[in-house]
């Protein structure tokens, strides 16, 4: 059934359906109407949920970790500053391979302080050990959030599913809405192996000595990789139930293209309709829209730009004194490849500011001129800059 | 006495000093306890000499996430247990003071605010200890650590402890008490009550630390006990807003003997000896302990 | 997914399922000092069982110290009221 709703909504539902046993709260913006959907939710005894309002979001992921330890399906949600916070636990969640899922936000980071939308916050936590899931619209929100739970609990990884703040959270879209029947047939009730227990007592967290610390590092690394293939595995089996297709990336028109695109999150639908314009007079443009971030999925973006002249990554996040983190991820990927593409990095979108299809034609005309050339005096541009403001011109 | 039970929920093995205080704490605690409990603990001592991988001297169920965050931690298992619906199973979380008083505050008093059922044991040896000494809030006045060292211009700690019972009590918990491993008897009934209790309840056990305090290691019980006897750690529960001390030393001793059994404590002068004996006269004034 | 320590594959998460196996570390190889009991002077009060922080000391009467364990602190020596318990160098009989 199809409804009107919010990407927060859409999260809150997703949550909802997945029947989630205990929440943690605590408010950040743009995710608050998550947690006060929720707390709605529970409130009317629409979902039978300890809903705990705990006092910051380290508070809130500790929790979840001691709810899921013994062996209760949890969430909990957060943004930008609240992520930060909470970082040392989301290390701790995926070295004690516990399977939470949580919804990021995407948040500008302080200083200086903002509300508004970009990347920066999810990228910076990418080596947490979390799966990083990303979404275009408010339909993948909903559809991602509850194959999240099966992709956590069928790898015992943590699962954060991100998606832009105000863009997405706040602004209002015609979801498809499953049925609970369905979402329970999706999703079995969780069974935690290791569950804290007095009949049959466990030490969770102990000191990971110098003998043994390599080996667990090296399991999650293999898990994360391993990972790849339960991502496209739990997607078909949602296609296969709910009629839509999940996949690590997407392809559009990139098959003959010479010059690709490439984001995360709901840029790429801004970027599709640039493609479609290239494409009408006559330019091959294509784009990947990337969906898992981690684990990167570096052999299939490999086969999907081999053909391509150049390729634009454009994210909304800096790492200073590099680059973007995607462009850095991808360039990874490509690496010791034979003819590689080009790659340009455009930092775009920071804190909310609006990428405009005259910024990306932008982008698509540098990239171009490189392609040209063959080659690439200086990869990491910045679109929509006020150059003024900062003495360029 | 008697009704102590024989089961050692703790195993033999275990990495903790010779003669450490806060390993008493803990065998006490689970001796009160029993096993339906599940144990929360943040980084320190005990948790860093129960659990080298790959071995662990707990024989009840037991998590270590982080260093400040025991208290939220135990809150999540503690809604778990509900949810699982296991009503005869105790959530626990069990840290140092450094863990408890310092880092670990915020979460402590989420926890009591949102009213959880949990027990919260602190086991105080005045300093983190694990990390070599370093002062804490916990720390009394003019003890010597890492932090607060003796030198020209300053001497030792110059902060009184914080009253953490008095902030556990502030946030109108059903149930506060402080301890001491050198009272055994009346800890593990302390224990027995909180653990009772539906909500949060809170306990401050003294327990002394033979490398922190500088003390030899056969004195640990000694000077738990002149601890209590000199005043300078009464032992009291706050049920319900309400406070009663659970034991009174007969006759007070001068602190100067607790303090002169301890190195940490040997640079005092008399002058300061004085100060600190007013403090306690002081405080053991509050509690009514002539 | 299987539920062992043994020295094969570990498990996730670096879980231990083998509860109180510190056992397997006898720490009686610390110690500089030992208790040594005078069994006529005990008098059964069961202080040394309860204050030993390794519990390594037996609850019966007369107790008796276990060595593999035992840290050699001393405090079994320093509680008994009836000072029953010496504490003599290592290696001395």
């Amino acid at each position: 059934m199809k409804k009107f709703m919010t990407g927060n909504d859409a999260a809150a539902l997703a949550a909802k359906l997945a029947r989630v046993k205990v929440i943690s709260a605590y408010p950040i913006t743009p995710q608050t109407t998550i947690v006060e959907k929720l707390s709605e939710f529970v409130a009317n005894g629409e979902l039978e949920a300890e809903y705990m309002k705990v006092e910051s979001e380290h508070s809130a992921l500790s929790a979840c970790v001691g709810a899921a330890a013994t062996g209760v399906r949890t969430f909990t949600a957060t943004s930008s500053q609240g992520l930060m916070l909470m970082s040392e636990i989301l290390f701790v969640a995926s070295g004690l391979r516990l399977p939470i899922v949580m919804v990021n936000v995407n948040r500008s980071l302080s200083a200086p302080l903002s509300i508004w939308c970009d990347q920066q916050d999810s990228m910076a936590v990418r080596d947490s050990g979390w799966i990083q899931l990303y979404c275009e619209n408010n339909q993948e929100i909903l559809d991602s959030t509850i194959q999240a739970f099966r992709i956590a609990e069928e790898m015992l990884l943590p699962v954060m599913v991100c998606f832009d703040g105000y863009i997405l959270s706040h602004t209002t879209e015609p979801v498809e809405v499953p049925e609970q029947s369905e979402v329970d047939e999706f999703l079995p009730p969780y069974k935690y192996p290791y569950a804290l227990d007095p009949e049959a007592p466990k030490s969770i967290g102990a000191v990971g000595v110098p003998d043994y610390y390599e080996e667990f590092k090296f399991m999650l690394q293999e898990e994360m990789l391993k990972a790849k293939e339960k991502i496209l595995e739990v997607g078909s089996s949602f296609a296969e139930k709910f009629g839509r297709k999940y996949d690590l990336l997407e392809c559009y028109r990139t098959n003959d293209a010479e010059i690709i695109l490439l984001t995360a999150g709901s840029l790429a639908g801004s970027l599709k309709d640039v493609v479609d314009e290239y494409r009408q007079h006559g330019d091959r443009v294509g784009l990947i829209k990337l969906r898992a971030f981690r684990p990167f999925p570096a052999e299939e973006l490999r086969n999907a730009v081999a053909n391509a002249r150049a390729v634009a990554v454009l994210e909304k996040d800096i790492s200073p004194g590099l680059s973007g983190a995607l462009f850095s991820d991808l360039s990874t990927a490509l690496i010791n490849s034979r003819n590689p593409p080009l790659l340009m990095n455009f930092i775009c979108g920071l804190a909310g500011r609006d990428v405009s299809p005259l910024q990306i034609r932008e982008a698509v005309k540098s990239t171009l001129e490189a392609a040209e050339t063959g080659e690439v005096k200086n990869p990491v541009r910045w679109l929509g800059l006020r150059e003024t403001l900062v003495g360029l011109r | 006495m008697k009704s102590i039970p024989d089961v050692e929920l703790l195993a033999k093995g275990h990495r903790a000093c010779a003669g450490c205080g806060c390993v008493l704490a803990i065998r006490y605690a689970l001796k009160a306890l029993g096993k339906n409990v599940i144990v929360s603990m943040p980084t320190g001592c005990m948790e860093v000499v129960t659990t080298p991988y790959p071995e662990t001297a707990w024989r009840v169920p037991w998590i270590h996430v982080a260093f400040e965050n025991a208290a939220a931690v135990a809150s999540g298992v503690s809604r778990g247990l509900k949810v699982l619906g296991k009503r005869g199973v105790k959530s626990v979380a069990i840290g140092g003071d450094g863990g408890t008083v310092d880092i670990g505050l915020q979460a402590l008093s989420g926890a009591a605010e949102r009213g959880e059922n949990i027990l919260y044991i602190c086991y105080d040896n005045e300093a983190y200890e694990n990390t070599g000494i370093q002062r804490s809030g916990a720390t009394p006045y003019g003890a010597w650590t890492t932090t607060t060292p003796v030198g020209r211009v300053k001497r030792g700690e110059d902060r009184p402890k914080k009253d953490m019972p008095a902030i556990m009590a502030a946030h109108g918990v059903p149930y506060v008490a402080t301890a001491s491993v050198g009272y055994p008897i009346d800890y593990i009934k302390k224990v027995k009550k909180a653990a009772s209790i539906e909500g949060p309840t809170y306990i401050h056990v003294h327990a002394p630390c033979v490398l922190g305090w500088r003390i030899d290691s056969s004195k640990t019980i000694e000077v738990a006990k002149l601890a209590v006897l000199t005043g300078m750690w009464n032992l009291y529960e706050i049920e319900n807003g309400v406070t009663r001390v659970t034991f009174k030393p007969p006759r007070r001793k001068p602190v100067s003997e607790y303090l002169k059994v301890q190195r940490r404590f040997r640079h005092l002068t008399n002058e300061e000896i004085m100060k600190i004996q007013q403090m306690v006269d002081e405080e053991c004034k509050r509690f009514g302990i002539e | 997914m299987s539920l062992s320590n043994s020295t094969n594959k570990l498990l996730p998460g670096a879980v231990i399922v083998t509860p109180g196996n510190t056992e397997q570390h006898e720490t009686g190889g610390w110690r500089s000092m030992r208790p040594v009991m005078d069994c006529g002077k005990c008098t059964g009060c069961m202080s040394c069982w309860l204050y030993c922080p390794d519990s390594a000391i037996s609850r019966e009467k007369p107790p008796k110290v276990d060595y593999r364990y035992c840290k050699g602190c001393g405090i079994c020596a320093n509680v008994c009221p009836v000072k029953a318990i010496t504490m003599v160098p290592e290696g001395q009989k």
